[in-house]
């Protein structure tokens, strides 16, 4: 005798999948708990912390806005590795407009969010084509080599970057600000997933050519979700420059590249919730581990391979999946 | 005789030293259905791929309704009328059946001619599915293009390019990999396409459910059209019977086999 996993959707689950029959504040809470969390989680809860772990969530939000990005990118089949490319290109943008032309946040932020979506769809352009490892390689290197580039020209401040830019009015401004942007994002992006738009990008990803013989230009698609990616990106770090008041080559480090993928792994791919809760995770973990000094790297890399290894459909998923479905043990005949 | 709506005319591919297609030409008009048969490797597909963009031509011109469409991407050949099915099947196996017809109603052609909102789309693929044999009120429409079997994969294929209002449908080889009753019960599907003035051009193997469909064929052997006309002309061309048998004493029903 042998035994296998048993797995049946809760009945409130079937009840209200798809066509919405609800008959009961049972099953209107069962789908709208999940769905408020984040608003809740995000306006209500992190305020209440102290003002060093308010700081700790802006950070970690920057980085969740740069996940969700990427979760876009990775559902129409476009692997990066570099969204350093669109934080360093926001941040400089929106540092330049403050700096040089003296320019408040309430106008660079959102011309640097517009502007550095268009340039770093226009910088991925030529290599739009590219498909998986190739279209990866390339955006890994591009933030690099704008890193070196400033560096050698010495424009923008060079070695230096460009100091003194604007804060926020104040650090509430500064909270809800970034909090309000990463729901609208989040909410955005979920909506668009569910939309025949969403359903043309998903297609692109599963069979490009099935789209293309549909009559759908899909470079013009990628190009699209390249700016959508891109200006998200680019908001992360024009915010990042003025909160932190300060723009420079560290923007285009490999941190913003590679910590949106470790969420996105630890989270789930392929939904937007999984790199949200990913960043949620490993960006308040590491300052958590701060305690243990120069060990905080080891055990944080001991998190992730467990984290990988033992979920490696990602947290998100395995939640929702206890959440939507009953799991018991039955016995099987072993033939 | 109304004007041509496809022209092909002296279309050549190479690939490397390999002739695949060497200088075809024909004519297609609105209601008209082409069959091309002809052994494997003979350039049959590479031609459809020229047509519909995928592979542009070392020499040659396609014209479709007086625009000269040689070389164009995929997309623009599919927008301005022209869809195809794919030998390989190419379904979206990440959605259902139903959701599988959306970007083809999402395209700009079809909100162009009929326009369309998100729920609508849902209904218009329910009927599309219908009418090429899926079983409306069963879970079959809803199933993911995964879990569906090889014969209704197909059938999606050809309910993709009828979702798209094209004015030519090229089906490579619809049938193979379908049973006798589905390709049966496709028969009927494709000579009403035929009926609202859809020209078609049919690539197939299966020579008898195609000879019932069409009395214009097209054959190919390696990358040349060797003959066209009436079936019966065609299977008595010495040259025809030489390319498929190697020899010349076999009748047709072991042809058509």
């Amino acid at each position: 005798m042998g035994r296998r996993k048993e797995r049946i959707d809760r009945g409130v689950k079937v009840r209200s999948d798809g066509i919405y029959a609800l008959n009961s504040y049972r099953e209107v809470l069962y789908l709208a708990v999940p769905r408020l969390i984040p608003v809740v989680g995000l306006l209500v809860i992190c305020p209440l912390f102290s003002d060093y772990w308010k700081e700790v969530i802006v950070s970690t939000a920057v980085y969740a806005l740069l996940a969700v990005s990427w979760e876009l990118l990775y559902m129409g089949g476009l692997i990066s590795l570099g969204q350093s490319l669109f934080y360093g290109v926001g941040a400089y943008m929106a540092g330049a407009l403050n700096a040089y032309l003296g320019l408040p946040p309430v106008l660079s932020i959102p011309i640097a969010t517009v502007g550095g979506g268009l340039l770093c769809a226009l910088m991925l352009l030529p290599v739009l084509r590219l498909r998986g490892i190739y279209f990866a390689m390339v955006t890994l290197v591009l933030p690099l080599l704008l890193a070196r580039f400033v560096e050698a020209t010495r424009i923008l401040g060079g070695t230096e970057g460009l100091t003194g830019i604007d804060s926020f009015s104040s650090q509430w401004v500064a909270f809800y600000l970034v909090m309000v942007a990463l729901l609208v994002a989040f909410y955005g992006f979920r909506r668009l997933e569910g939309s025949d738009y969403g359903l043309v990008i998903k297609g692109i990803n599963d069979n490009d050519r099935a789209i293309m013989s549909s009559g759908i230009n899909i470079h013009w698609y990628k190009t699209q979700i390249l700016f959508l990616a891109g200006a998200v990106g680019a908001f992360a770090g024009a915010y990042g420059a003025h909160y932190d008041m300060f723009a420079g080559i560290p923007g285009f480090a490999l941190d913003y590249s590679i910590l949106p993928i470790a969420a996105a792994a630890v989270g789930g791919m392929g939904s937007f919730a999984g790199p949200l809760l990913g960043a949620f995770i490993l960006v308040p973990l590491s300052e958590i581990l701060r305690a243990l000094g120069a060990l905080r790297i080891v055990f944080y890399g001991l998190f992730l391979v467990f984290a990988v290894v033992g979920l490696p459909e990602g947290l998100f998923h395995f939640v929702r999946r206890k959440y939507e479905q009953i799991e018991r043990w039955v016995e099987v005949d072993k033939k | 005789m109304s004007a041509a709506l496809l022209t092909v005319t002296g279309v050549s591919k190479h690939f490397g030293g390999v002739v695949a297609v060497d200088g075809v030409s024909f004519e297609l008009k609105a209601g008209e259905i082409i069959g091309i048969i002809g052994p494997n490797g003979s350039g049959k597909t590479t031609l459809v791929n020229i047509i519909t963009g995928f592979i542009r031509p070392d020499r040659g011109k396609v014209v479709f309704k007086g625009e000269d469409i040689t070389g164009k991407p995929p997309y623009h050949i599919t927008d301005v009328g022209i869809a195809r099915t794919f030998q390989m099947i190419r379904p979206l196996y990440q959605l259902p059946a139903y959701k599988n017809l959306i970007p083809s109603l999402f395209s700009p052609r079809v909100r162009r001619l009929v326009g369309g909102k998100y729920g609508d789309r849902d209904a218009v693929a329910m009927d599309i599915l219908e009418e090429v044999g899926f079983e409306r009120d069963s879970s079959v429409p809803y199933k993911s293009a995964r879990n569906l079997p090889h014969g209704y994969l197909k059938r999606l294929e050809l309910g993709r390019c009828i979702a798209l209002r094209p004015e030519v449908i090229i089906l490579d080889e619809l049938f193979s990999g379908m049973s006798i009753a589905e390709v049966t019960s496709t028969v009927p599907i494709i000579e009403k396409l035929r009926d609202e003035d859809i020209a078609i051009i049919m690539i197939e193997h299966r020579l008898r459910e195609l000879f019932q469909i069409t009395d214009h064929v097209l054959v190919f052997n390696f990358g040349r059209k060797i003959a066209e006309g009436t079936p019966e002309a065609v299977m008595n061309d010495p040259e025809v019977r030489e390319a498929y048998l190697g020899s010349e004493d076999v009748g047709e029903e072991e042809i058509a086999c």
